[in-house]
């Protein structure tokens, strides 16, 4: 199933990547990380389309993984 | 879950592990929402896609991008502040091949490196650029950069920028499009996923450009600095659209004008390299006659009589003969106005000082040379005057003195400005320090205008009569 | 191998390409820019690089990048071009590049004029740009020098990943003399360091910043050893009949031509007198020094400065011996007479 891999250690909870969301598949938790730092969580099963609009307005290189259906 | 892949993920041509930075070596140094990381991302994610990694060479500038090496997996070279449109120039010269990005930030590029970004595109250097345009000094701690708007308020501009006082934000784009030989200019902004892939686009652009050898591209990307600008990140993207791309930098493609760039054809033919810089040069010449007396001369006269090749002509001559020579032109304090003067030292031993303050021979081309020159001449020593011009004859007596109208002589033989041919003949043929024959044999390889050799020669001749008829030699 | 009449400053683009320098940047400035004209010419003839760069600045800058590139590269400027070039120099000298720089000494300070004086000692030979590094500092006297000595500073350059400067002046610069071209031609091999954009080098990194105190003493501390190792290595000098001289010169580049013939003139007139000429400035020859000091000659440091070069001298010397420094400036050159003079009454003074 389409989905965003969070890598929670690595975002810096700008929420850039939420707003770019056509689908609203990620919103900022309430938990801080590693680094202080209230992360991107993904909420979006069924709704992702792994567009990778959230991967390519990221500023961090690794952050966020995104996993789509295989293409044929 | 099989049935799913990767579709989007960290490039290939970033480090997996940031190994050259200290902590979080999963994480870039930017601050949380920070365009720098977008725009890297964007430029790793097209050098992946051009399959250019390898060949690439990244530019890190001074500013926040200053560690940029940190994350590009590419050949990486960190420059001065403003100066990597110099350094890739330098690269561009020596690996033909090599995909040259240089990344700058708005202070680095349209402040202290305006010179070297102008003259870059100019030349049309098959380079990228891309220009990070935050419209702040980042690094630094937020002053004000050529590209903040009028109005911002900044740590150096802490009423806001002022017309009168700072001038207007520099739009590098509209600068550069004054240009003829960019290929590719265009403004893009982050400030929002659409603008982000336009971004894309123009950086795959930008590339290919230069991996077709198309010649200078420029991307400049308005970027948002949240921390500096004392905005949330979504709060500066938002800005950015709203005051930024506006009329201060409108997004636009300024030029877009692929150019033949010429091959570099010059590595390519390689001469060998001792037969080329021996080229008419001569053998080692010895000499094993009794010694001879070093002569210091003097060589003096207008600019334009040919005193400087004079002394070129006796110090080639001087060296053919197994002498050591040293030729110096007037140069140094003892120059005056509008006159010229050559020192030639020719002796037996190696020379110590080429200067000659106190010359044996004193070629005297004109009245203000002998004025000059004519009380520092050694006892017994030789003025050889040209009569044609100095009216006055020396007042020395202990110097044996020669006066030969060489003007004339050079005048009658239709070649007015070989006057200097005829007084170094004359003073090779009544001295003998040096033979005729070597002089003549010299003229070729000393005077610029080949056309007259045959004129010199010519020269020599009409003078060696003269000094036959007046029984001087 | 041929013989060939030639200005210092033609002398200076052979040796570089025979040396294998690869790329030429430059910028006008009298009294060096024949240099530029010269590799202008010859370089392309020889399948090599010549740019004429925007500014000093962009000069230093390229030969930055082509240096980063694993090329031999070189520039020729005075004074006010070699002080522009200061932030480069030291960025080289950070990012360990090799580079060859010609510096053709002028009047200063300012613009001041275009005649020459051995002013930049202190620029050059002291570093000139921020931090602590050095340059190798090499003081050609003849045509014949100013063809070996940049010949050979390639060599040195790659070997140790320092600039090499020639400390020239307009007079070596523009005397024309004769110049034996030989010498077995060299070219750069592969450097691991360098960035050639390909697989290989992909992992090299051309930098000089290290954001940690403990990263940047050790680097530091490895350029100081460089320096070190170097100092050893490359010392060269001079000794004319210094040997049972009570009076020895010291000097380099012109005022060593004009104190060659100064001590031929005292030595006829039965005094004796010497020259001790450091052909390398950084090294200079410290150990020397200090035997003529321990040996209680008078030393008589003659430049064309203020004492530049005799004040390290007199710090070498450490007061065991008498140090004089005749100097002239503004373009002005000592006379083989006055100085001949002066030691005449130096040595009369002494008997008296």
């Amino acid at each position: 199933m389409n989905h965003v891999e969070i890598h929670r250690d690595e975002c810096k909870g700008c929420a850039v990547c939420v707003a770019a969301c056509p689908h609203g598949c990620l919103v900022i938790g309430d938990t801080l990380n590693l680094m202080g730092y209230q992360y991107v969580e993904f909420v979006g099963n069924d709704r992702c389309t792994a567009c990778g609009l959230c991967f390519t307005v990221c500023p961090e290189p690794g952050a966020l993984v995104v996993y789509g259906m295989k293409k044929v | 879950m099989p049935d799913v892949q990767i579709q989007y993920s960290k490039s290939a041509s970033m480090y997996q592990l940031f190994f050259r930075k200290e902590n979080d070596q999963k994480t870039t140094h930017y601050c949380p929402g920070c365009g720098h990381g977008t725009a890297q991302k964007l430029i790793a994610s097209v050098i992946d896609e051009l399959a250019i990694q390898d060949r690439t060479v990244f530019l890190s500038p001074v500013g926040c991008s200053v560690f940029s090496y940190y994350y590009f997996d590419t050949g990486n070279i960190q420059c001065s502040h403003g100066r990597a449109p110099a350094v890739a120039t330098g690269i561009r010269r020596t690996l033909s091949d090599a995909i040259i990005i240089a990344y700058q930030g708005d202070g680095d590029l349209a402040g202290i490196g305006m010179t070297e970004i102008v003259h870059a595109a100019n030349r049309g250097e098959n380079i990228t650029v891309f220009f990070i345009n935050n419209a702040i000094y980042g690094m630094t701690g937020g002053q004000m950069a050529p590209t903040t708007p009028i109005g911002v308020k900044t740590l150096t501009t802490p009423e806001g920028r002022s017309k009168s006082r700072d001038g207007n934000p520099i739009g590098m784009c509209e600068l550069l499009a004054s240009l003829q030989a960019p290929a590719y200019i265009e403004r893009c902004s982050l400030s929002t996923p659409k603008q982000v892939l336009r971004t894309r686009l123009a950086i795959k652009k930008a590339l290919d450009y230069q991996v077709r050898k198309k010649g200078f591209s420029f991307v400049e990307i308005l970027s948002p600095c949240p921390t500096n600008w004392r905005m949330s990140p979504l709060d500066a993207r938002a800005w950015i659209a709203g005051e930024l791309e506006g009329d201060i930098f409108p997004l636009k493609c300024f030029r877009d004008v692929p150019q033949e760039i010429q091959p570099d054809s010059l590595s390519v033919i390689r001469p060998d390299i001792v037969t080329l810089l021996t080229k008419d040069s001569i053998l080692k010449t010895s000499y094993d006659g009794p010694p001879r007396a070093p002569k210091y001369i003097k060589i003096a006269g207008f600019g334009g009589q040919g005193v400087l090749s004079a002394g070129e002509l006796v110090a080639f001559s001087a060296l053919e003969e197994g002498f050591n020579v040293s030729w110096l032109p007037s140069y140094g304090p003892e120059m005056r106005g509008g006159s010229a003067n050559a020192s030639v030292i020719c002796s037996d031993e190696p020379i110590g000082s080429p200067v000659v303050d106190c010359p044996n021979v004193l070629i005297a081309m004109n009245n203000p040379s002998l004025e000059l020159f004519e009380n520092s001449v050694t006892n017994n020593g030789i003025i050889v005057l040209n009569s044609s011009l100095v009216e006055r004859k020396p007042r020395r007596t202990d110097v044996k003195t020669y006066a030969i109208p060489a003007t004339d002589i050079a005048k009658k033989a239709g070649l007015v400005s070989a006057a200097n041919v005829v007084m170094i003949t004359a003073l090779a043929a009544i001295t003998g320090f040096l033979h005729v024959s070597t002089v003549k044999h010299s003229i070729g390889n000393v005077l610029r205008k080949k056309l007259y050799t045959d004129k010199n020669l010519e020269i020599v001749e009409n003078t060696l009569s003269y000094l036959r008829e007046k029984e001087m030699m | 191998m041929g013989i060939r009449l030639m200005k210092g400053n033609d002398a200076v683009v052979f040796g570089a390409l025979m040396g294998g320098c690869t790329h030429f940047f430059g910028y006008p400035i009298t009294p060096a820019s024949e240099i530029a004209q010269q590799a202008a010419y010859w370089f392309p003839l020889a399948g090599r690089h010549f740019l004429q760069a925007e500014s000093e600045v962009s000069v230093i800058n390229m030969l930055y990048g082509a240096s980063s590139a694993g090329a031999r590269v070189m520039t020729a400027s005075s004074g006010p071009g070699i002080a522009l070039m200061g932030e480069g120099l030291s960025y080289m000298a950070g990012a360990c590049l090799p580079a060859v720089v010609v510096d053709m000494q002028r009047s200063g300070p300012g613009l001041g004029n275009i005649w020459p004086e051995q002013s930049d000692y202190n620029m050059v030979v002291k570093g000139g740009g921020h931090g602590d590094y050095r340059t190798i500092v090499l003081a050609p006297y003849s045509a014949q020098e100013m063809f070996e000595m940049t010949m050979k500073s390639f060599e040195i350059a790659d070997r140790y990943r320092m600039t090499v400067f020639i400390l020239s002046d307009a007079y070596i610069g523009q005397m024309m003399e004769q110049v034996s071209i030989e010498g077995i031609p060299s070219e750069s091999g592969k450097k691991d360091w360098a960035v050639y954009a390909d697989a290989q080098s992909r992992s090299n990194l051309i930098t000089s910043i290290y954001m940690n105190i403990e990263k940047q003493s050790e680097h530091n501390r490895k350029l100081q050893k460089t320096y070190e190792k170097a100092s050893r290595e490359l010392l060269e000098f001079e000794h004319v009949a210094t040997e049972d001289a009570q009076v020895v010169f010291v000097a380099y580049g012109i005022c060593a031509r004009i104190c060659l013939s100064a001590v031929r003139s005292l030595r006829r007139l039965g005094l004796k007198v010497g020259l001790f000429r450091p052909k390398t400035l950084w090294p200079l020859p410290e150990q020397e020094i200090k035997q003529f000091a321990a040996a209680k000659k008078t030393l008589v440091v003659v430049e064309l400065s203020s004492g530049m070069l005799a004040s390290d001298i007199s710090l070498y010397a450490n007061g065991a011996t008498e140090v004089l420094h005749i100097g002239s400036f503004g373009g002005a050159t000592p006379t083989v007479t006055s100085l001949v003079d002066r030691i005449i009454e130096h040595i009369g003074d002494r008997h008296a």
